[in-house]
């Protein structure tokens, strides 16, 4: 009861922290694409996921904005680095690597109470 | 076998074991492109050889489960299960879907599967975990629904026990639970918060309750303590589950976006999930100390006790090393939370169900209670590597969070995360090595099925008291 009456409270303060006023159009259509390529299966995103890859909820601030994010899916070679870690090259389009950018810039807006604790993720 | 109905189990146990040889294959793959990161690329990238190593033991988990509840309730209400039939017509559909969906993963891409499985009429796929197509999951859900009438009609018709109720109440909180799967908001903190009640509250709720009944049948059985006794340690058991490990969901909700008192709630019940997790340890040996007789099927035993104290040591303290907000600032989404989730795995899920296994096997396959010595020697062997070996893993993965944790966050000069992957390589390799021993356990194991089955059965040295 005491689990339902907090997490009935927690849904009533999301508005405040979950950063829902920029939830645009555009951004669930990249919170699709991130589902549909997996991409949790390698990163974190706000901690949770896989070790694999770097954690993603700052990934708009490391990588330097939008644009940083779109180069860097776009480079990713084909057939990966000769014995290192790549992310695969996924062949988006113009379209769905803006909304993969802008739905990275709403998830590094959410309060998260100051996590991670630096840049690195 | 006291009742012919029983038998079901047999196909479930078999499922199980034949997915955990692929979860452990996959883990294997998965271990080695952590190092040789083109391993396999681009046919089987990580992400899709990481979901198939999670989700077949899952699978196998559940197949577990199911085969247990087969097997324990039949006896526990004293009667036939209520439709055997029904049984093994989800048994195979359960296999079939599970088959394809991982087809599904290796062959297609995971866009691909997407479309083909009509994602977007009703987007649940592409979440830690919840990876399965929308059509598998409502599979589940069917299979699910049938499972709990089979087994919620033998135990309604027949004798009501505590095992057999907290078995039922657990399996109907996991089905409940999971229907959680299907709502994916485009609110990333809600779906988080969310997801939680399907992730955190089965391993760390309901889980619990299937673990601790299943542990109890086979204390009754194999001591021969007063089940008034066991069923008491149950029953606090389950209290202290619940009551810890329900608010405890709160240390997921640290930096998701909620609100900070998360922090409080978070750290304090979750600091008080060991405990159940020890009472169970103090209850099996307790109980196997207390034994009025020697039952013959001396692995079953040392399953039992091993997983007891196994799963205090991988949920119970490796959790709790991890758990309290401010460390968990520094070691969340960590090599720290993959020691820690694969010593909790083993030791309270894989391990109650090849207690389980070990228990019923012997006895569905025609044996009185227990296989020939030769047969439980080579199984315990299995038990000692297999044990070992995870206890290993779950240490080398310790030291490279720990390391991890240093380099990338809390040092002055942190450094990228693959900088930092690089230079904690050696902690990779070891845990690698260590997964081969796995294997060779896993591989011993599975030879302990076939040999010595012509032998007679172990016997049994007169009781100590």
């Amino acid at each position: 009861m005491l689990f339902l009456a907090l997490s009935f409270d927690s849904v009533s303060a999301l508005p405040e922290r979950d950063n829902r006023q920029n939830l645009t159009e555009t951004v669930a259509q990249g919170k699709i694409l991130w589902e549909e390529n997996n991409c949790i299966g390698c990163h974190t995103l706000l901690g949770e996921g896989a070790y694999f890859a770097p954690e993603l909820g700052n990934a708009y601030h490391r990588l330097g904005g939008e644009a940083g994010i779109i180069g860097f899916i776009k480079s990713r070679p084909k057939d990966g680095i000769p014995g290192r870690r790549s992310m695969p090259q996924f062949n988006f389009s113009d379209e769905e690597l803006q909304a993969i950018a802008e739905f990275l810039k709403y998830v590094s807006e959410i309060n998260t109470a100051n996590w991670p604790p630096n840049i690195q993720g | 076998m006291q009742y012919q109905s029983q038998s079901v189990a047999k196909l479930y146990f078999i499922a199980a074991i034949g997915l955990f040889v692929g979860q452990i294959l996959f883990g294997l793959i998965i271990g080695l492109q952590y190092l040789m990161g083109d391993f396999m690329f681009p046919e089987i990238p990580f992400n899709v050889a990481r979901m198939t190593h999670t989700n077949l033991l899952i699978v196998w988990l559940l197949f577990g489960f199911m085969g247990a509840a087969y097997y324990l309730v039949p006896e526990e209400a004293e009667r036939e299960l209520e439709s055997p039939l029904l049984a093994k017509l989800m048994f195979w559909i359960f296999l079939v879907a599970g088959a394809l969906t991982v087809l599904g993963y290796l062959l297609v891409p995971y866009s691909g599967l997407a479309q083909m499985t009509a994602n977007s009429l009703m987007p649940t796929m592409g979440r830690e975990f919840l990876e399965q197509p929308t059509i598998t999951k409502i599979g589940i859900v069917v299979v699910a629904l049938a499972f709990l009438y089979n087994i919620g009609m033998t135990i309604l018709k027949g004798r009501k026990t505590v095992v057999n109720l907290v078995l039922l109440i657990g399996l109907a909180g996991l089905a409940v639970l999971f229907l959680f799967a299907f709502y994916n908001p485009a609110n990333v903190v809600l779906d988080k918060f969310f997801w939680w009640w399907v992730v955190h509250l089965w391993v760390e709720g309901v889980w619990e309750l299937i673990l601790g009944s299943i542990l109890a049948f086979v204390l009754i059985k194999t001591t021969g303590v007063d089940r008034e006794v066991i069923e008491k340690w149950l029953y606090v058991i389950i209290a202290m589950t619940l009551i810890t490990g329900i608010i405890g969901t709160g240390h997921h909700y640290y930096w998701i976006g909620t609100p900070e008192y998360w922090q409080w709630w978070g750290s304090i019940f979750s600091a008080m999930e060991p405990i159940p997790f020890f009472m169970m340890t103090v209850f099996a040996f307790n109980m196997v100390n207390k034994r009025r007789r020697n039952h013959p099927n001396k692995a079953a035993v040392l399953w039992a006790l091993g997983t007891a104290t196994m799963a205090f040591l991988g949920a119970g303290v490796w959790g709790f090393l991890h758990t309290l907000s401010p460390v968990n600032f520094y070691t969340h989404g960590t090599q720290i939370t993959a020691a820690h989730g694969h010593m909790a795995f083993y030791g309270a899920y894989v391990m109650i169900v090849l207690t389980i296994i070990s228990y019923a096997m012997p006895i569905l396959r025609g044996r009185q209670a227990a296989n020939s010595n030769r047969s439980q020697v080579l199984e315990m062997w299995s038990f000692w590597l297999m044990t070992v070996s995870i206890v290993f893993i779950t240490l080398f993965l310790t030291a490279a969070g720990i390391l991890q944790v240093y380099l990338q966050r809390f040092s002055d000069t942190a450094m990228p995360f693959m900088v930092v992957q690089d230079k904690i390589a050696l902690f990779y390799w070891l845990r690698e090595l260590t997964g081969v021993i796995f294997l060779i356990g896993l591989v011993v194991y599975i030879a302990s099925f076939f040999v010595g089955n012509d032998e007679p059965e172990a016997s049994v040295e007169p009781t100590a008291e």
